[in-house]
């Protein structure tokens, strides 16, 4: 049980010896659920997709097809012998080089829209935990009045007024979420700022901010990738939402939501497969992303069981 | 109770007039103004159109104007691309298509997700369970951009059972495709949280107590689980609002109802500001009242909720 000499080295060896880490247990936890695991691995499968599905493709995403331009509904099915594995659209230009081209730019948004919302809504929840007091009150009072606002209207108001780039639609969409996560770490903040280590610190005199960054917020980690997690999909749907409304990713670049409103346009004649690939992929990803964050709750937040 | 509705009134007025103010500021920082022309207009043709609009104000005073026109006039000003258009018309003429169709879905929503929920708790580990669980889980994965065009496709292009478009003066057919794409999503949330929260009230002692009284399921159902089971609900109703305004857009768009949302996306593809705004604040509006109207509701079921 105890290290026979009482040295330094003795305790390490002790602690190396018990070993099961958190982040170990939960591995462990995490891996023994089967939907989360499927999920990761979907994930996985489109990721690779999004990275290296260009090579494969016959046809590159500008380039149209004459051959098929007016006759898209028989001459532009799916089919392996004209090297357009998923069809063509209606103005003949390879579906599959886009949708692996949507692919990329709406994981895109998720990730970095959800990079933008963590880091936002980390430091606004850290900080206004660990104050508290009145702080925290004005702080939490603003994110509940900011929570009771439409905030899709006003992201398409800046979109329509800064021009649609892509750049502000990533950040707008990760400014306009991180207001839960700011809840959440609020929350968690609490619980991690009596602790003994925070005492210590703050008896040493480190200044309030370095111990929001440097104690505080690393043991924040595991509610934040959770939280992440199961913000990625949501983010990639509200994207998916304003280019269907044709406001968002604008031509020649697209995104799942842009290529399931050309789809369900197109719908009509004949073309179903512009509807179907995107969607498919939509839908995976999305019930995936969900999979892997229930896992990872169930794996690093054990309490919620 | 007066004084905490008063209360939440006097937080949510400041935050309708951020809300106007903000979106106004927005429109000054947009590059060009309106009438900003390829074809650039004669200096005295410029001049009279922007005193028409009130342009030639100073900026504090053209702000004030405009809150002013709206608080005490529900006046939005007239539409920057439409020049014989008040926003108000536009508003006027899109608003009740989109009211209806988007009420009938909030109740459909609420009365099918708590009764699936209910359901779903009391016949725990029974198929109408799995079933209500796997639809909630499934309608996650289905927005309404994604329901409205599957809808379509099966129940119009294969079925022919029902039309893809169009309002028709709000005639039953033209109803149903919009409310069902609306409210499945939301349906599902509701059943969800209705059925854990369910799940959690049976296991309490005063539900074992009713039970021990010999009390019949049913007014063990209705009569004390149902009341403390709703407030998880109750706080979705907020969230679940906000959420089915702003999916109305992708309704409106998608079965050309000629509702707000449609205006909406037309205005901000024509960079008609005035309109967007306008819009913007109404729903706005709408939301935050929503809001309020959860928060008393939470608070006169919630016996712990002091205010």
């Amino acid at each position: 049980m105890y290290p026979s000499t009482a040295t330094v080295e003795g305790v390490a060896a002790a602690e190396a010896v018990k070993g099961r880490s958190l982040w170990a247990d939960a591995r462990a936890r995490f891996f023994r659920n089967k939907a989360a695991v499927a999920g990761l691995f979907m994930l996985g499968l489109v990721v690779l997709f999004a990275i290296f599905g260009q090579y494969f493709a016959a046809w590159s995403n500008e380039e149209i097809d004459w051959s098929v331009l007016g006759n898209v509904a028989e001459a532009g099915r799916p089919s392996f012998e004209t090297g357009h594995y998923f069809g063509t659209d209606s103005l003949g230009r390879d579906l599959y080089a886009r949708t692996v081209q949507g692919t990329q730019i709406s994981l895109m948004v998720g990730l970095i829209g959800a990079m933008v919302a963590v880091f936002v809504g980390t430091l606004y929840g850290a900080v206004a935990g660990y104050f508290g007091g009145r702080t925290d009150s004005i702080m939490m009072r603003t994110v509940d009045i900011l929570m009771s606002i439409p905030y899709m209207f006003v992201l398409i108001l800046l979109l329509v007024i800064f021009g649609r780039s892509i750049i502000l639609l990533f950040v707008g969409v990760g400014l306009i979420s991180w207001l839960d996560m700011s809840r959440i770490v609020r929350g968690q903040t609490l619980t991690v700022k009596n602790k003994e280590f925070v005492e210590a610190a703050v008896a040493t005199g480190v200044r309030p901010f370095t111990i929001i960054l440097r104690h505080i917020t690393p043991n924040l980690l595991g509610v934040v990738v959770i939280y992440a997690t199961l913000l990625i999909p949501l983010l990639i749907l509200q994207e998916s939402f304003i280019s269907f409304l044709g406001l968002g990713v604008q031509e020649p670049n697209t995104s799942w939501g842009a290529l399931i409103n050309e789809g369900a346009q197109e719908m009509n004649n004949g073309t179903i497969w512009q509807l179907l690939f995107p969607l498919f992929f939509f839908i995976i990803t999305l019930f995936s992303f969900f999979f892997v964050g229930d896992g990872l709750r169930d794996a690093l937040d054990p309490k919620d069981r | 109770m007066t004084a905490f509705i008063f209360r939440r009134l006097l937080t949510a007025i400041p935050v309708l007039l951020v809300l106007i103010i903000v979106s106004f500021v927005l429109m000054f920082a947009a590059p060009g103004g309106p009438f900003t022309s390829e074809r650039p207009l004669p200096p005295e043709v410029m001049r009279s159109i922007e005193a028409k609009y009130g342009l030639d104000q100073p900026y504090w005073k053209q702000v004030f104007d405009y809150v002013v026109g709206v608080v005490t006039r529900f006046d939005f000003g007239p539409s920057f691309i439409y020049k014989d258009r008040t926003v108000n018309e536009i508003i006027a003429s899109g608003f009740p298509v989109t009211l209806t169709y988007g009420s009938i879905s909030f109740v459909v929503a609420v009365l099918v997700g708590v009764s699936l929920g209910v359901v779903a708790a009391i016949k725990q580990n029974t198929w109408i369970d799995y079933f209500a669980v796997g639809v909630s889980i499934g309608a996650q994965v289905l927005p309404n951009f994604v329901m409205a065009p599957i809808l379509v496709l099966v129940f119009t292009l294969w079925l022919g059972w029902l039309p893809g478009g169009g309002w028709n003066g709000g005639a039953w057919q033209n109803i149903i495709l919009p409310v069902v794409a609306l409210s499945t999503s939301f349906m599902a949330s509701i059943a969800r949280i209705t059925r854990s929260s369910m799940l959690e009230v049976l296991n309490t002692n005063f539900i074992r107590t009713a039970k021990a009284k010999g009390l019949s399921q049913r007014r063990i159902i209705f009569k004390h689980a149902l009341k403390p089971s709703m407030l998880p609900v109750i706080s979705y109703l907020g969230p679940a609002f906000v959420g089915m305004v702003t999916g109305s857009v992708v309704i409106d768009l998608y079965f050309s109802t000629g509702g707000i949302g449609q205006h909406f996306v037309n205005s901000a593809l024509n960079r008609d500001y005035s309109t967007i705004m306008g819009i913007t604040i109404l729903l706005g509006a709408l939301t935050i009242l929503m809001n309020l109207l959860a928060d008393i509701l939470y608070a006169w079921i919630d016996p712990k909720i002091r205010y």
